[in-house]
């Protein structure tokens, strides 16, 4: 039965990481970026929650809408601000560029809320599933974000593959300059890739925060490190791999923390990212990309 | 290609995580602008010397006369060094101290002063980060200081504890509790150490019979938390329950706990001991409501301010057990007048950290009056002639009646444990 218990706790805590996982994944696929500030949009997405509901008092649901628009807007100025004039730039400037962005967002939220720790409203205010007569508890949240991330993994696939923007998005990633020379809007599809990863950003922050219900400036650092290991191990610019990817993750770390040593939980996390790369470069489900020469 | 951006992503991903473990690790913050309000604050002792006759009210007129800082009365000024969080993690720590030794020196100052000196105490902020706990006692030095009143937290005295004594400089740790604190000759203490704090709560656990199972959770990569849960392991072998359960966890992986709680629960423990600060104890006391997991928890002085953490549900540290020496309820007089200042001045009930701040206060005023200091004494004499008086005094304090340290800088005193009950501290 612990084992049951620790199982569940695992997706539960993969959960997470698998709805994180997938805006990384989403921006890595279509721009080819690492876009390290995820995990810190991610924490502005709780704040701006914290902020509308236990602050004013505002309803839960209008709060996460509230929080999208914020995250969206966030991460399309990013974009425009501080990845778009460096596209011609080695990718190596670019990732330092995104995990400058990162400092800059969680020492913005150190100055504006300060650097206590907030403990959040679960806004998932559904009753636990109790099974066995109490001895296993399955919290509503956990169902929630598996539910929340199985839909949005479904939507986000179905969008790349059947809509005009999306099928523009596949073009961007496989090759820029033939897609503008086909007419389409670089720039525009990037910007549009950024505001659907950053308004993710916002949902799994709240769920997130919901889950974990504490709230600092630091809160998105290591999950967002931590998905984007999921988004590797399941094969970084894959959707389902990311879903995957984070739940196997969440599962390894609690399994690990239970039955190794509870403080190895994140070595062994970090082996796993070593290792997979070493073994499966593409990830378990990453497509390899034959280059033309 | 594609290799090149492999090990951009792999350097990427182990830049980042070395970043990120600075940056939790800190829980830092930008935070120059609240250290100088505390400083201001504080300053309003500084005119304390023509007001003194006036009483300790008279302090928010004092404000307007910052610049009456090098007056001096008869005997001078001592100037007294508060470190400790005003802001960040352990900020309720902090504030608590600064406010309760700050109550000690306007009493203080109220009937007179130390020798006739006035007494000044100027709290820095350090945010619960060793390295800016030396920054503030560089800023200390800088304004004079003579004695300090600090750390609040282990790791920051023990940072500072290497530069006074380099610099001769008494300290005195109000709730510095790890052992190394006082690993100096010149460091004293006035709250239990931790071996100290371990020890006495598995002798309080098993005297009151309060367990047959107990369960640890505590934080491996803490000097604080793995002190005290060491010798609370050691001592446990001679009680009448046992440990069944034991579950570590992190700085960087603070924040999950369901295996630690799931492990507890499974081993079928009836309480679970939890040596760590409050901000981690209010998460986990929320996922084991939330995983039906009901059981009596107990703690140290760490557990105490889980009632100040923002946005907690207070009904859920309903019985939380936690062993301290000081109790706000106490009827003794000088509990009940303590207790009434802090509430008229600051508005809420004094938690340990003020009782502790308040004691520091009084001790380096026993000392220094044992000792004959005066205002224009070297550090280095006042020092040495501190740390002989140190081990010759008797201090009836808030924490403690008849405390009396020996030269190794520990306190000999009695622990008390609170329970929380409707949502205050209760003595058992």
């Amino acid at each position: 039965m612990s084992f049951v218990a620790h199982l569940i706790n695992g997706v539960s805590l993969g959960s997470v990481y698998a709805l994180i996982a997938l805006g990384y994944t989403m921006v890595y696929g279509i721009a080819k970026m690492l876009n390290f500030a995820h995990g810190d949009v991610i924490m502005i997405g709780g704040y701006v929650v914290f902020v509308t509901v236990s602050g004013m008092g505002m309803n839960p649901l209008a709060a996460i809408i509230i929080s999208m628009a914020v995250c969206t807007v966030l991460g399309v100025t990013i974009e425009r601000v501080a990845y778009r004039p460096l596209r011609g730039a080695s990718p190596l400037a670019v990732l330092i560029t995104a995990i400058g962005v990162s400092y800059l967002l969680q020492n913005i939220a150190l100055l504006v809320f300060g650097s206590d720790t907030k403990a959040f409203t679960n806004v998932v205010t559904m009753p636990n599933l109790e099974l066995f007569e109490g001895q296993l508890i399955i919290k509503s949240v956990t169902i929630v974000t598996v539910i929340v991330s199985i839909i949005i993994m479904v939507g986000l696939t179905l969008f790349v593959k059947r809509t005009k923007i999306g099928r523009a998005m596949t073009a961007v990633s496989e090759d820029k300059g033939a897609a503008q020379l086909m007419g389409i809007n670089v720039n525009g599809t990037i910007a549009v890739t950024f505001a659907i990863g950053s308004s993710l950003a916002a949902i799994a922050g709240v769920l997130l925060c919901s889950a974990y219900p504490s709230l600092t400036p630091y809160t998105g650092s290591m999950p967002g490190i931590k998905a984007f290991v999921a988004a590797v191990f399941g094969g970084i610019g894959s959707i389902p791999g990311a879903f995957i990817g984070g739940i196997l993750l969440g599962v390894i770390e609690n399994l690990s923390k239970a039955y190794i040593s509870s403080q190895l939980s994140d070595a062994i996390v970090f082996s796993i990212l070593i290792i997979v790369l070493l073994v499966k470069p593409t990830g378990l489900l990453g497509r390899k990309i034959q280059e033309k020469v | 290609m594609k290799k090149k951006m492999l090990s951009l992503v792999l350097a990427g991903a182990m830049t980042a995580v070395l970043m990120t473990g600075c940056g939790s690790g800190n829980g830092s913050a930008d935070s120059g602008s609240t250290a100088d309000g505390a400083a201001t604050e504080t300053e309003t002792t500084e005119a304390g010397e023509t007001e003194a006759a006036d009483g300790a009210a008279d302090t928010e007129n004092a404000e307007s006369a910052d610049d009456a800082q090098a007056a001096g009365g008869e005997g001078g000024t001592l100037k007294i060094g508060g470190i400790g969080p005003l802001t960040g993690s352990a900020a309720v720590y902090g504030i608590a101290t600064m406010n309760g030794s700050q109550i000690a020196v306007d009493e203080i100052n109220a009937a007179g002063g130390i020798n006739g000196m006035t007494v000044e105490l100027n709290f820095q902020d350090d945010e619960c980060d060793a390295e800016k706990s030396v920054n503030a006692y560089n800023t200390l030095k800088d304004w004079g200081v003579q004695v300090i009143d600090g750390c609040v937290t282990s790791a920051c005295s023990i940072a500072v504890a290497d530069k006074t004594a380099q610099d001769n400089i008494f300290q005195l740790t109000p709730s510095g509790s790890a052992v190394d604190c006082v690993a100096n000759p010149n460091s004293f203490r006035v709250c239990f150490s931790d071996p100290n704090q371990g020890a006495a709560s598995a002798q309080y656990i098993g005297e009151h019979s309060l367990a047959t199972k107990v369960a640890v959770i505590y934080d491996s990569s803490d000097v604080y938390s793995s002190g005290i849960y060491e010798k609370f392991a050691g001592e446990a072998a001679n009680q009448s329950f046992e440990i069944v359960a034991t579950g570590a966890f992190t700085a960087d992986n603070k924040t999950d706990f369901s295996v630690q709680l799931q492990q507890a629960k499974d081993a079928g423990a009836d309480l679970v001991f939890l040596p760590i600060y409050y901000n981690e104890a209010a998460l986990i006391l929320t996922q084991a409501s939330s995983m039906g997991f009901d059981v009596k928890f107990f703690g140290c002085d760490g557990l105490d301010g889980i009632l100040g953490v923002e946005n907690f549900d207070a009904t859920l540290a309903e019985g939380v057990m936690l062993l301290t020496p000081f109790a706000a309820d106490a009827t003794d007089d000088l509990t009940v007048s303590f207790v009434t200042t802090y509430n008229e001045k600051f508005g809420e009930t004094p938690n340990q950290f003020a009782a502790d701040g308040y004691d520091a206060i009084y001790t380096i005023k026993a000392a220094a009056e044992k000792a004959n200091i005066t205002a224009d004494m070297s550090n280095e004499d006042i020092c040495n002639a501190l740390q002989t008086a140190m081990t010759e005094i008797t201090v009836d304090g808030l924490t403690g009646a008849g405390i009396t340290w020996d030269a190794s800088g520990e306190p000999t005193k009695d622990p008390k444990a609170v329970v929380i009950k409707d949502g205050v501290y209760t003595a058992m």
